[in-house]
């Protein structure tokens, strides 16, 4: 009943026997032990779950492990080893912390990896993009407002490392 | 306060955000221990029936299954879910951890499944055979008295929890010298908590050493570890609870619920680590609601805006059965039922019913929010009433900063504060003078503008251990190790609010060290002194006195050891840059070397005991009293009544402030809470007592995309309660926030005869108010 998949988390190859219903995200807490990954709602809504397939940002909790094989993931613990980050803090994650982006912390690493597709995709967003970006990733404790400021703090710190 | 305030006032960014950021952090279903068993909750999918009979053998034979059990197996084995709250002649009916005779709402837990994987725990879940006979579900609270009823609790002949009264002053002479009296009925709506991160409980129990751990995701570890000592009838020094990192709260996570005694039975009696985690499914049904009230309130008034006296009848629907402080919820209302006005006489009387649905409890300022919605609303209709500005009418009615302490006609005394000033610096925040001529530009062109404000006073700093369930103190030890790194012990168990941050801030300013030197620990019952826990917005003004306290008690001791190395006097010293200092400056030691001294123990003057701790159990002589003025714009849109909000100016008034970051955080993230309230957030139970709002496609939580950016700002009106001046800010917004909008969108649609607007104020709810306006015959037709 198991099924083979082969795919990279956080730049490490991995080889997994899964049974097929096993979703990403338990594929990832459970299997691999990478725990920053949160569940809040098993239903896509809260994008507590998300993180980067293939570049993307994704729910984990609505992705089957083996929708993955073959596929590149990028978790809240793997962020630092990304190329904007240079094996450091994020920008994105040092905004946070700057900018008071978090207060219990359930949200910030879905929060975090949808930021980091935003400013991918647009480098200089405007407070309404920024929010509009965000709008499938709910938070109940910060009232979203320095997790925007966090992302204006990223997007400038990345703007001037590329100069 | 202290010697030198380098970082007290600071907004110092948080000691916790590294591992919170990087995925670090540990929130209970994190916890990985070896041979974790899984548990899964049988529900009743019914609001009221009758358990016939229920059918565990294909479940048990389920792979993996290792235990199936029923409320029958386990009746009389688990005490039942505890209430702390006492109202004289209050009728009590005790929660069982699982139903055995009957349901009583939808996701009352029937049986439970123990497996080796979470998803053959679930697969067995849905193999568990139950059969119902349904009863007539009661789900409307004010039917629930009527004649004929279903009864909830048969021991009981109706659905009556109990009725609670106050009354202050002379109603009969102030509603006879009434020039006016206004009657509203206020709708204050049943709403979800939603912290992001679900209830989840892990058990370990060691039967060599008979010594049960339990994991929760909790506010209150040490009433926890004492309430599921007495559920499990365990010696409580063989239970060890821990709050790890945990992910919201807002008081959902106040309270002892089933699945802990569950979670630790079943880890006794398998003798392996259980883990249950809850679904976001079983977070809407069946961890604890907030709100639900009925609020008919009469208003006594003059013709000059006077408010003279206040009568209000609340119905609480208290749902099912109480959980921790369920009854005592609605009392806050009535204790607060005055707001910041000097209203001479006022009667509250509430009357809690059961209904066929999850209880209510402390949800985010818990019975002030529909306290505040009450007096703000009654001071905006007032204003409508007489054809004046709301805040003339505010202005009229508000206590001289010189009445204080001011005691009101509950019987409250308000410790300190200037409505006055917070209001006047809200409305030229605002702009209010501009927003209102603007408004009569737009209304001209057509637009629906409306502009609200609220003045609120909110009951904090949880409290005097008199006016308390279950004590009102909190405790901290402060200890300086050998090292002469500083742990602080602190029985508050922030979950969000940062005080591993702003405690070692105030650590780092009464020893002259750094804040990284300052290390905060909290939520281990094994490890930190017995306390109470973080809610009602104490954890700074009593948890936090309590560490100053200690700090200051090891302040002292160090001075005595210094002063005796350096021949000085030791209340002339000075702690300043991990030194400490003679008066002149002239002579210091590191205080390294005091630390040391204190632990070697070779130089101490006479008397004094060697080591470096120190434990406060600080009980407070009064609650605090916050306050504040919010504004806000919106507008309506005439074609579909959405509501976009154009502008929100808070300006609150916590007293002395530790971190400002910090406060600010609370402040808008309380507010954002309160859009929900006002405009979006519902819990809708159907005629059968389903929950119609049971996921978050549903029930409509604030996102980034539907809110403004608030402008914060604050006043500082220190508290005389305790030694920091600290009032307490984490419900403010919250509590502030629902009536401004509510006042603003009454506001807006006041043109078209509109008086009031019940919650959530939601677009169809205002397209109708709008559209029954515009063509009356039309809506009559269709009628």
């Amino acid at each position: 009943m198991a099924v083979e998949i082969q795919l990279r988390v956080n730049e490490k190859a991995y080889q997994s026997q899964v049974e097929p219903r096993l979703l990403l995200v338990h594929y990832l807490r459970d299997v691999l032990g990478l725990t920053g990954t949160h569940v809040g709602c098993e239903t896509s809504l809260c994008g507590a779950c998300t993180v980067l397939l293939d570049g993307k940002a994704v729910k984990s909790c609505t992705v089957l492990a083996v929708q993955a094989d073959g596929s590149e993931v990028t978790t809240i613990e793997g962020l630092a080893g990304q190329p904007e980050a240079g094996g450091k803090l994020h920008p994105v994650q040092e905004g946070f912390w700057e900018k008071h982006g978090l207060q219990c912390g359930f949200c910030t690493p879905g929060m975090i990896l949808t930021s980091v597709q935003l400013l991918r995709d647009n480098p200089n967003p405007t407070e309404a993009e920024i929010r509009r970006a965000l709008a499938g990733n709910l938070c109940r404790c910060t009232g979203y407002q320095n997790i925007i400021e966090a992302v204006r703090y990223a997007a400038k710190k990345m703007k001037s490392r590329k100069r | 306060m202290v010697t030198a305030m380098r970082y007290i006032g600071k907004p110092l960014k948080r000691k916790e955000d590294p591992r919170l950021i990087q995925g670090l952090a540990h929130y209970v279903d994190d916890l990985r221990l070896p041979e974790m068993h899984y548990v899964g909750i049988v529900r009743s999918p019914y609001a009221h029936a009758r358990i016939r009979s229920v059918n565990i053998g294909k479940a048990k034979a389920a792979p993996g299954v290792v235990a199936v059990l029923t409320g029958q197996d386990l009746r009389g084995a688990i005490g039942p879910v505890p209430c702390a709250a006492q109202i004289p002649d209050m009728k009590s009916a005790p929660r069982p951890v699982l139903a055995f005779d009957k349901v009583r709402f939808v996701g009352e837990p029937v049986a439970v499944v123990v497996a080796t994987d979470r998803y053959a725990a679930h697969d067995a879940v849905d193999l568990v055979e139950v059969d119902y006979e349904p009863l007539t579900p009661v789900v409307n609270p004010e039917k629930s008295l009527a004649k004929g009823a279903t009864v909830l609790h048969e021991q009981f002949k109706d659905n009556l929890a109990y009725r609670w009264e106050l009354e202050g002053g002379d109603l009969k002479k102030a509603f006879k010298q009434a020039d006016k009296v206004i009657h509203q009925r206020l709708i204050n709506q049943r709403l979800i908590p939603v912290s992001m991160e679900p209830r989840g409980v892990v058990a370990e129990y060691r039967p060599g050493e008979k010594q049960l751990t339990i994991w929760s995701s909790t506010q209150i570890p040490h009433l926890m570890k004492t309430q599921v000592a007495v559920m499990l009838g365990v010696p409580e020094s063989s239970v060890r609870v821990i709050a790890p990192e945990v992910g919201g709260g807002f008081g959902s996570k106040l309270n002892v619920y089933p699945e802990e005694a569950l979670v630790g039975y079943f880890s006794m009696h398998l003798g392996k680590p259980v883990k249950w985690i809850e679904s976001r499914r079983e977070n809407f049904l069946a961890t604890i609601h907030g709100r639900d009230q009925i609020d008919d309130v009469e208003v006594a008034i003059k013709r000059d805006g006077t408010v003279l006296g206040l009568r209000c009848k609340i119905i609480a629907d208290l749902g099912a059965y109480y959980q921790l402080l369920t009854p005592l919820i609605p009392t806050l209302t009535g204790l607060m039922i005055s707001g910041c006005y000097k209203i001479p006489a006022v009667r509250v009387e509430i009357t809690g019913v059961f209904t066929n649905k999850m209880a209510t409890d402390a949800y985010r300022g818990a019975g002030r929010p529909e306290a505040t919605y009450l007096i703000e609303r009654v001071m905006d209709l007032v204003a409508a009433e007489l054809k004046k500005d709301p805040v003339e009418i505010r202005r009229k009615n508000f206590p001289q900063p010189k009445e204080f302490p001011f005691t009101t006609p509950t019987g409250l005394i308000y410790d300190s504060a200037d409505y006055q000033k917070t209001l006047d610096r809200a409305l030229k925040n605002a702009n209010y003078a501009k927003l209102r001529k603007d408004q009569v530009r737009q209304r001209k062109q057509g637009r629906h503008i409306g502009i609200g404000l609220s003045t609120y006073v909110e009951i904090c700093g949880m409290g005097p251990s008199s006016a308390m369930p279950a004590g009102g103190w909190e405790s901290a030890t402060v200890r300086v190790e050998p090292t002469g790194k500083v742990t602080v012990l602190t029985g508050s168990s922030p979950h969000g609010q940062g005080q591993e941050t702003s405690f070692a801030q105030m650590g780092a300013d009464v020893l002259g060290l750094e804040p990284d030197d300052v290390q905060v620990v909290h939520g281990d019952t094994a490890v930190v002194p017995y306390g109470i826990g973080t809610f009602g917005s104490r954890a700074t003004a009593v948890g936090g006195t309590a560490v100053y306290k200690s700090l200051v008690k090891l302040r002292d001791k160090m001075a005595l050891i210094a002063g005796h190395v350096l021949g000085e006097d030791p209340q002339k010293l000075v702690f300043r840059d991990k030194k400490i200092f003679s008066k002149a400056g002239k002579k210091s030691i590191n205080f390294g070397e005091a630390v040391a001294a204190a632990y070697v123990a070779k130089t101490l003057p006479p008397g004094v005991e060697p080591g470096l701790e120190a434990t406060t159990f600080f009980e407070p002589s009064n609650f605090t009293y916050p306050f504040g003025a919010h504004v806000c714009a919106v507008e309506v849109d005439g074609e579909t009544g959405d509501v976009r909000l154009e502008k929100y100016v808070a300006v609150d008034d916590c007293g002395n402030v530790l971190n400002p970051m910090l406060v600010d955080g609370q402040v808008v993230g309380g507010i954002v809470q309160a859009v929900g309230q006002a405009l979006l957030e519902e819990a809708v139970y159907d005629d059968q007592g389903q929950l119609i709002t049971g996921e978050l496609m549903d029930y409509a939580i604030p996102r980034a995309s539907d809110i403004p950016w608030m402008e914060t700002a604050r006043t500082v009106t220190p508290s005389p309660v305790n030694p920091l001046g600290v009032k307490g800010v984490g419900e403010a917004g919250t509590i502030g926030a629902t009536p401004a909008l509510a006042n603003a969108v009454a506001d807006a649609l006041a043109p078209f005869g509109v008086r009031h607007v019940d919650l959530p104020m939601k677009r169809e709810r205002l397209w109708q108010l709008m559209h029954k306006a515009r063509a009356p015959s039309k809506a009559r037709r269709t009628k």
